[in-house]
């Protein structure tokens, strides 16, 4: 049977970020932690796979302790397994040493044929994990994948969005794919699921996955150090126009594009 | 392993920390001392927010993997497909030439990896490269992640670059990543800002995260190469100067043998139809503009303009429009130097998407419509009716 790992991260539920008016920061009190959006996909496109010809899906995140009840959400849509990599030694990862800790729990989970991840996490917006951590694992990697056309023990045909329109691409596996929005609607859970979600217990690896002070993870294996973070200001006054105002600035400005090629 | 500590009697309990904490891990315990929660991730944010410096970050040692001295130059990755360079590659030849010349960096090379490579060397010299480096491909192999790495990697060991900039392409953002792993080094994404330190030398990456909320400045101090995707039309090109000269080499390597990835087929956007990633100008539609009826309107004005259409997430989550067309955080992000904005509000994720587009131009009924607070120039009308009246208007 088809052994699929599905790469989850719990993010704040962005749309309710606010800014704080007087103190200009994001207010973040209350602010509920979901499941990143994208990974909704790579859990409901591997419940498809599951569904169609069988497979046995394993869901693995990185984080604290308290994401272990979005792996149970998960559980309960139909994920068979789930795994917690969580330590105090993880904390302050950069992509490449998130990368890295996947690996390792994915090493110590077992073979695999597919992993799927998110496009991209809602928080970091990096899109940077899944392709790192395929290079990590030594496997082939698709981002951006809208479709899933054919998927047999040998090989995976996918068609990806380019910047210039889509690719149909066939990959050995095993292999990894980044999924966008396009490739699915996510159910919701059933009642039964939520059941046996209920029992479920998600299983938690720590550091010891990896060898005794392994400098690959945590901060110390982040090669990238965030050194500030601000709050963009807009200092945009926006100006009312008429309308025969604003088709005169946009052919002054479509006009100026002209001139300057 | 790392350890964040408060000391208790240099706290006051002020709480400016946790106003600067961007991943709300710190909160007042019993006592009115400020508490680090387990989701602290070290971005020091704190530190420096910290009027009393009661708080302390103790780092592991680095283990120095490299040694630094031996690493000099910029390099701009050159992407090209179907024989043209990406318009992003200019760009990034004219932010690199700025910064060598800011900083008495000894050299610009355009690092070139495909079949046609050597043909492009007179437009990347004129751009601003002193040299082109180029690793030929087998045809079959152009634009596949696994090869391009497999051919970039030995080069960029070989040659010790100090900082490599990629264009945050769908093709940059997929191939950066691999490839930044197989040289375990650091790699900031989508970057919108770069600057050289003046006193260590490192380069300043400033880059949107949350959805463009907060921006982050990152550094890549102790490995190298320091490598960045950059967002396109962030930069401007330099003028073109036919009279500048440049070295041009060119590396062989073995291909690979077998390709894990094959490309099958390629589906283009319909020919005339401009891609909204590499468009100048793009005109998007949201809900305002009252349904499938009227998007033929938005889709004229923006030829009438030469540019692409865009639209919301509701339009494409109602089926009206084609999913590689979305803007905002679960769709593109584009730059372009017009954004004409018709009948969107401007949600958070939408604004996230095009925040850093030129010249923002949005038509919306609603005064108060969050689209404004953005905006260079606006007007409250109807959106259909104004789409209507500007053709009208520019024919």
């Amino acid at each position: 049977m088809m052994k699929i790992i599905v790469c989850t991260k719990q993010v704040p539920a962005t749309n309710e970020v606010k800014m704080d008016p007087v103190t200009n920061t994001i207010i973040r009190e209350g602010v509920e932690a979901i499941c990143n959006p994208f990974d909704t996909y790579a859990v409901e496109e591997a419940l498809r796979i599951k569904e169609k010809q069988g497979a046995h899906i394993t869901a693995i995140s990185m984080g604290i302790p308290t994401v272990a009840p979005m792996l149970k959400e998960v559980v309960a849509l139909g994920v068979d397994e789930a795994v917690l990599l969580t330590d105090r030694k993880f904390a302050g990862a950069d992509t490449l040493a998130t990368a890295y800790t996947l690996a390792k729990g994915i090493g110590k989970i077992g073979d695999f044929d597919l992993v799927i991840c998110g496009k991209q996490a809602t928080d970091g917006d990096t899109a940077q994990v899944g392709p790192s951590l395929a290079e990590t694992l030594s496997i082939p990697h698709l981002t951006d994948v809208g479709e899933i056309k054919e998927l047999n023990s040998k090989t995976i045909v996918c068609r990806r969005m380019t910047d210039d329109g889509y690719d149909e691409l066939e990959m050995d596996l095993p292999c990894l794919i980044t999924v966008t929005k396009e490739i699915n609607t996510p159910r919701l859970p059933s009642i039964l699921g939520i059941k046996k979600a209920q029992k479920y217990k998600v299983h938690k690896f720590n550091a010891n996955i990896c060898e005794e002070n392994d400098i690959h993870i945590g901060l110390s294996g982040s090669p990238t150090q965030v050194v500030k973070t601000f709050i963009p200001t807009s200092a945009v006054e926006c100006q009312f126009l008429k309308i025969k105002a604003l088709a005169d600035k946009l052919r002054e400005l479509s006009n100026i594009e002209e001139e300057g090629n | 392993m790392t350890e964040i500590r408060i000391d208790r009697n240099l706290c006051n309990g002020c709480g400016q920390c946790i106003e600067a904490c961007p991943f709300g891990a710190i909160r007042l315990d019993s006592e009115d001392r400020a508490e680090i929660l387990d989701n602290c991730t070290f971005c020091c944010s704190c530190v420096d927010a910290c009027p009393q410096n009661a708080i302390e970050i103790e780092a592991d040692p680095v283990v120095k993997t490299v040694n630094l001295e031996d690493y000099s130059g910029i390099w701009v990755f050159a992407e090209h497909k179907d024989g043209q360079l990406r318009q992003v590659v200019y760009e990034l030849l004219g932010e690199a030439r700025k910064l060598a010349e800011d900083h008495h960096i000894p050299r610009v090379t355009a690092f070139l990896v495909g079949s046609d490579a050597k043909t492009f060397a007179p437009l990347l010299i004129g751009y601003g490269a002193d040299r082109v480096l180029s690793v030929p491909l087998i045809a079959e192999h152009d634009g596949n992640e696994e090869a391009v790495c497999a051919a970039a990697a030995p080069i960029i060991s070989k040659y010790h670059p100090e900082i490599i900039l990629i264009g945050a392409t769908a093709f940059g953002r997929s191939c950066a990543p691999r490839l930044a792993s197989r040289l375990k080094t650091g790699l900031t994404a989508d970057c919108t800002a770069l600057a050289i330190d003046k006193e260590s030398g490192l380069l300043r990456q400033t880059r949107p995260a949350f959805g463009g909320n907060l921006m982050a400045t990152i550094i890549c101090p102790n490995h190298r190469p320091q490598m960045a995707t950059v967002r396109p039309h962030v930069f401007k090109p330099a003028a073109f100067d036919g009279k500048r000269q440049g070295e041009v080499l060119t590396e062989e390597i073995s291909p690979l043998q077998h390709l894990a990835v094959r490309l099958l087929k390629t589906i283009k956007n319909p020919e005339g139809a401009i891609n909204i990633s590499d468009a100048e100008i793009i005109v998007t539609a949201g809900k305002g503009m009252g349904g499938a009826k009227n998007i033929p309107l938005v889709e004229e004005l923006a030829a009438l303009l030469g540019g692409a259409v865009g639209s919301t997430r509701p339009l494409v989550d109602a089926g009206i429009m084609p999913y590689n067309k979305q803007i905002g955080q679960t769709g593109k992000t584009v730059g372009p130097k017009i954004y004409l904005a018709c009948g969107v509000s401007g949600a958070i994720q939408h604004l996230a998407g095009m925040s850093s587009a030129e010249t923002i131009i949005a038509i919306n009924n609603d005064p108060d419509a969050p689209i404004f607070s953005i905006a260079h120039y606006g007007i409250v009308a109807d959106a259909p009716d104004t789409v209507r009246e500007l053709i009208a208007l520019l024919k």
